[in-house]
């Protein structure tokens, strides 16, 4: 919302020693961000006139047109400028800026030759006034609107003051100028002039039959004025004083009746709207469409209505979509001369309705949806009559009501109740009289307090304590901690999340994170099938490339290191943590009980169930080498086995024990990815990414991958560990040969199995595939040791052919000799 | 025995170390002096043919002579050994400014950090900290905040709906509804943060992000007032910003809080906008079943985004969202 100070002027005593800069401060202290005050007119200094366009002489050899224009700014003889606009015509009237003159960005005009001619000043548009951002050509005025040689930078009422100031949606009332004067006088202590004050007493006696007026469904209107006028000459033009204040709130002018609907509009908050009364068959109704049907707007626009729109209709056909925008059937013409105005007090949410199925939000919707004054359609439609009739021809004929204003209850206030909830001892009489302030009636005896008209949003006794505190100051309120919960920690969840990035990022991988969304294609490539594949699709995506929410961390991981790798990176590792949203639930309609008291354990337990459950995961991406090369030599590649060692290694930080299998398992090479098993779940996967993805991507061959479902995971036992044994260790090495599809892991179990409990630990030390036969070898170092004793020869023997035998009877394995 | 021998023997030995160039001298001196020829060995042998009376005192005698000469030996050793090792160490030089940082340089990602950062902070004050789902009730994240459909509150925040978009699956515009999914599973006192990652539908430019990540705090106790909030957000922003930085509440909108205020920061010479926050609108609670007459409660939330652009003069907004290694290694992981 644009406000003038010369606007707000005239409604609040304001001091000359108070600047704007204190005025600004004082609208953000009450609650109303002023985003900038713009200083229209600063940096302009004249000459600057009003002046007739007396000749036009085309030059046409430019590349674009130029024209050699003669004005009478009235001088004694014509003055000649080069203009290269040509929305103007003989007889026009425009503002020149004359020698001597500055516009601003310090742009200084002065008589210079250009296109062969001599420009002796300049023929100027509204931005280059600093007006506005109009530059779609210089500004033109009428005979009879402004005088030919008079100071335009006072007839424009260019030096100006104007506040570009925020409006929160619970304070529609602030969208007018009346409103903003209020706040500034408010939270100023100035004092304030209520401009419907000089409305009450308007009185517009009828002389004829009016449009008749009627509301089909109080629901979605309590109020609905409807003045008829005649009478009316279209020749009649806006006043200047009206038009610059329309254009400085950034509004354009029209003719003289939309420009006082926008006028009424912009002061008051109500918005307005006329029909031309020789359109109109019958009466206006607000009703619903009812059907579908196209219904073209003022913006030219066929439209498809929806049965729910809410319309002003005639007895034939709709006429306006209520509150949002007129119709283009009847819309105010170069021909119209009798007029029906609309003011009514609509239903906030009809309109916003209205707004958000047609994607369109006018000046009017705006106000509308955030709640107008219902005592207003009286007033704003009086002042529309008081206006016309002092500015044209018209003539009132006939007022018609439909229906009556509803305003909020009383609300019963505990004057104590604001100070508790505030933290701030508060005399209730300050309580009384910064509620009148902002307008509502105090009886202080049993402090009831009766909110203003314009103020449907005070409803409680909170609502009052907010509108206590901002005209006291937040900044009065003391700054102090709350009592001091006993104590709090991260759960073992978080403090496991945390564990597992520090080790990654401790150990060089760097942590991103990305947009979790997805496409189609992305899942297909990866190679995602069934259940992993399916997802949730956003509605409206933040791109059509990405309407998926994503179903695994690694594409986005391979994504990232792309785009690492085009900005010249060669050898890194990543990871990610976060949800997967794999749509394992189909979604069922919205559960939306009514709000204000609990709903029932049921409903409650029914909204729970009803968001899918969305996994957390953490993955990593090794590509390139595992260290950098430097003086020191070359650095090997990440292989595989790296992958499936973070895997584990997140594991055991989560003191888990685990199985691990090959699986098939996209996006991993089939012949190279790790299952990690858990409590009989599959709970990671790791190893190479498959080939066809590494070429797609272009990432280095044989990058490598982990991905771990941290959610999936069993919470972490008590650790109760075993004593440390003192007493000497046994070592014993032992060489198996296996079918070459045995794995490791089943042989170490197998010998693991075999040594009983004596054995302190397991390590494959060496493994050779050169045998041949489909034979490999692997060799195993067991280590025993018992606790209260040294283990003797026999004993270690004993328990080393046990595991051998374990071995053999589970894996086929043979001793390796010699 | 003389004892003005042994005296005269020690003075010698003493000399000879002291006169030692290196090692190799002085293994001769100590021969000379301590070896089996030296007059004090000889002495020594020769107590076994002494008569008994005099054996004990000339023994203690020779005793403290040779640990004399012993000790003499032993800083005369000392001080050539630390000669011999700078010397001979010296040679062994090398440049250890030579690069040898191989390792692929790790490190969280500045939003987890200020995450971490703030979480540590609010723990330590007896606040637990809650999570919830990112793709949420439609119920969860505006109704029962008191954002009916069709508010204008509601188009405030630009939502992604999801399909079937009756089922009112949103992606979370804030990280509200977890507030709202405490109050529904605790009884009050309520001591909470939810920090998490929240999604609006704006483009990505250099000061938003269509995905980005809030912290909200919530609080519900008997007694609770707007001058605890005041007290919580000045705690917190100095522990971010540092004990310099001073707050502002400016009166704002929120339909879940009633008063609502904009938190402003003055850092580095101007007014910052931080976060929102307020007292929970009675609204809110009563849909949670919190008794409004006992309970009361304020909440507040900021973007960790923002507070990190803030705090550490982060210029563009890609460069959080992009993933660039240059970019999160800069953090560490620590701040």
């Amino acid at each position: 919302m644009r406000a003038p100070l010369s606007w707000i002027r005239e409604f609040v005593e304001i001091p000359n020693k108070i600047s704007a800069e204190e005025i600004a401060e004082g609208l953000i202290r009450v609650g109303f961000e002023v985003e900038e005050i713009i200083t229209s007119g600063a940096g302009l200094t004249g000459p600057l006139k009003f002046a007739k366009v007396l000749s036009i002489e085309e030059i046409t050899e430019f590349k674009k047109p130029i024209r050699y224009v003669g004005l009478d700014c009235g001088e004694k003889e014509v003055r000649y400028v080069i203009c290269g606009a040509t929305n103007f015509a003989i007889g026009d009237l425009v503002v020149a800026a004359l020698p001597g003159a500055v516009l601003p960005g310090d742009f200084k005009i002065a008589a210079r030759e250009t296109y062969g001619k001599t420009s002796n000043g300049m023929i100027c548009s509204s931005r280059e006034l600093g007006l506005g951002e109009d530059h779609s050509g210089i500004m033109v005025f009428a005979e009879g609107d402004v005088a030919i040689g008079s100071d335009a930078i006072d007839g424009l009422e260019i030096n100006d003051t104007i506040f570009d100031i925020a409006v929160n949606p619970d304070r529609g009332y602030a969208l007018s100028i009346r409103g903003i004067a209020r706040e500034v006088a408010g939270s100023l202590g100035l004092k304030f002039t209520d401009p419907v004050d000089a409305l009450r007493g308007l009185n517009f006696p009828d002389t004829g039959a009016g449009v008749t007026a009627k509301i089909a469904d109080p629901e979605t209107a309590s109020v609905f004025y409807l003045r008829t006028l005649s009478n009316f000459d279209p020749s009649a033009r806006t006043p200047m004083w009206m038009r610059q204040r329309i254009e400085k709130l950034g509004m354009r002018s029209i003719s003289l009746v939309v420009d006082i609907t926008n006028y009424v509009m912009l002061e008051l908050g109500q918005p307005l709207h006329a029909f031309d009364r020789a359109k109109i068959s019958g009466g206006l109704t607000i009703k619903r469409a009812g059907k579908a049907q196209p219904f073209t707007t003022l913006d030219g626009q066929v439209r498809q209505l929806d049965p729910d729109d809410l319309m002003v209709c005639d007895d034939k056909v709709p006429l306006a979509l209520a509150g949002t925008m007129g119709g283009q059937s009847s819309e105010i013409s170069e021909s119209t001369t009798d007029i029906a105005l609309e003011a009514v007090r609509f239903d906030p949410v009809c309109i916003a309705k209205n707004s958000r199925r047609h994607k369109l939000s006018s000046e009017a919707s705006r106000r509308l949806e955030r709640s107008v004054d219902p005592s207003l359609a009286e007033f704003a439609s009086a002042r529309f009559v008081q206006l016309l009739t002092a500015h044209s021809s018209a003539k009132h004929v006939a007022t018609v009501v439909a229906g009556e204003p509803r305003y909020v209850p009383v609300i019963k206030l505990d004057p104590t109740f604001i100070p508790k909830l505030l933290g701030l001892d508060i005399p209730s009489t300050e309580i009384a009289t910064n509620l009148r302030t902002i307008g509502c009636d105090v009886d202080e005896k049993t402090f009831t307090v009766d909110p203003p008209s314009w103020r449907l949003d005070l409803l409680t006794p909170t609502d009052l304590a907010e509108e206590v505190a901002r005209m006291i100051g937040y900044d009065k309120i003391p700054s102090i901690l709350p009592p001091r919960p006993n104590h709090a920690s991260l759960t073992p969840t978080q403090k496991r999340r945390r564990a597992i990035s520090s080790m990654l990022a401790a150990r060089g991988l760097a942590e991103v994170q990305t947009f979790p969304f997805t496409n189609q294609e992305t899942i297909e490539q990866m190679g995602f099938v069934g259940e992993r594949a399916a997802t949730y699709r956003i509605a409206n995506p933040m791109s059509d490339e990405l309407p998926l929410m994503r179903v695994h961390l690694v594409p986005g991981l391979i994504e990232v290191a792309a785009r690492n790798i085009s900005r010249g990176a060669k050898d890194f590792a990543i990871f990610e943590m976060g949800s997967i949203f794999r749509s394992s639930q189909k979604l069922t309609p919205a559960i939306s009980p009514v709000i204000g008291s609990r709903p029932d354990a049921k409903t409650i337990a029914a909204i729970y169930a009803s968001v899918p459950p969305q996994a957390f995961h953490v993955a990593g991406l090794l590509v390139g080498k595992s260290e950098g090369e430097n003086w020191q030599g070359k650095a090997r590649a990440y292989t595989w086995q790296d992958a499936i060692a973070y895997a584990q290694d997140i594991l055991r930080l989560c003191n888990l024990e685990w199985t691990i299998k090959r699986s098939d398992f996209a996006p991993w090479h089939p012949g190279r990815c790790a299952e990690l098993i858990v409590d009989g779940k599959a709970v990671a996967h790791a190893g190479e990414i498959h080939p066809r993805i590494i070429a797609k991507y272009g990432l280095p061959e044989r990058s490598v991958a982990f991905a771990v479902g941290l959610s999936a995971l069993p919470d972490s036992d008590i650790v109760r560990p075993s004593r440390v044994g003192t007493m000497p260790a046994a070592v014993q090495d032992v060489a198996l040969i296996v079918d070459a599809n045995v794995s490791a892991a089943e042989v170490a179990t197998a010998l693991r199995k075999g040594a009983g409990d004596l054995l302190e630990s397991i390590t494959l030390f060496d493994r050779y595939d050169k045998i041949g036969d489909g034979k490999i070898s692997l060799a195993f170092t067991l280590t025993f040791r018992a606790l209260d004793r040294t283990l003797t020869g026999p004993e270690v023997a004993a328990m080393r052919e046990a595991a051998v035998t374990s071995a053999q009877k589970a894996t086929g394995a043979v001793l390796r000799t010699g | 025995m003389n004892p003005a021998d042994i005296k005269r023997w020690i003075a010698a030995a003493e000399a000879a170390f002291a006169s030692a160039k290196d090692l190799e001298e002085l293994k001769i001196a100590r021969l000379a002096h301590l070896g089996d020829k030296a007059d004090i060995s000889l002495a020594n042998r020769a107590l076994g043919s002494m008569p008994a009376d005099e054996k004990a005192s000339a023994g203690k005698i020779i005793g403290e002579g040779k640990a004399a000469i012993t000790a003499a030996l032993q800083s005369a050793t000392l001080k050539l050994e630390a000669e011999r090792d700078s010397k001979v160490l010296l040679e062994e030089v090398v440049d250890i400014t030579l690069p040898v940082d191989r390792a692929h340089r790790g490190g969280l990602h500045p939003i987890s950090i200020i995450k971490n950062e703030i979480s540590d902070f609010f723990i330590e004050q007896g606040y637990s900290v809650e999570e919830g789902p990112e793709l949420e009730s439609g119920w969860l994240n505006f109704d029962a905040l008191n954002i009916p459909a069709d508010h204008p509150a509601r188009t405030m925040q630009d939502t992604f709906y999801i399909e079937p978009v009756d089922s009112g699956m949103v992606l979370r515009t804030q990280t509200s509804p977890v507030q709202i999914r405490s109050m529904l599973e605790h009884k009050p006192p309520i001591y909470m943060i939810c920090p998490g990652r929240t999604f609006r539908a704006d483009e990505l430019d250099a000061t938003h992000s269509p995905v980005f990540h809030q912290v909200e705090g919530l609080v519900v106790d008997k007694g609770i007032t707007m001058a605890h909030l005041k007290g919580t957000l000045d705690n917190f922003a100095q522990a971010m910003f540092g004990s310099e930085v001073t707050t502002r509440l400016r009166p704002s909108f929120f339909p879940f809080t009633e008063p609502s205020a904009e938190v402003d920061i003055f850092f580095n010479g101007r007014w910052i906008e931080w976060g929102g926050c307020g007292m929970v609108n009675p609204k809110v609670l009563q849909t949670c079943g919190i008794d409004t007459d006992v309970y009361s409660g304020f909440a507040f939330g900021m973007g960790l985004e923002r507070t990190l652009m803030v705090r550490h003069n982060v210029s563009d907004m890609h460069d959080i969202v992009e993933g660039d290694l240059r970019f999160t290694r800069q953090f560490g992981v620590g701040l």
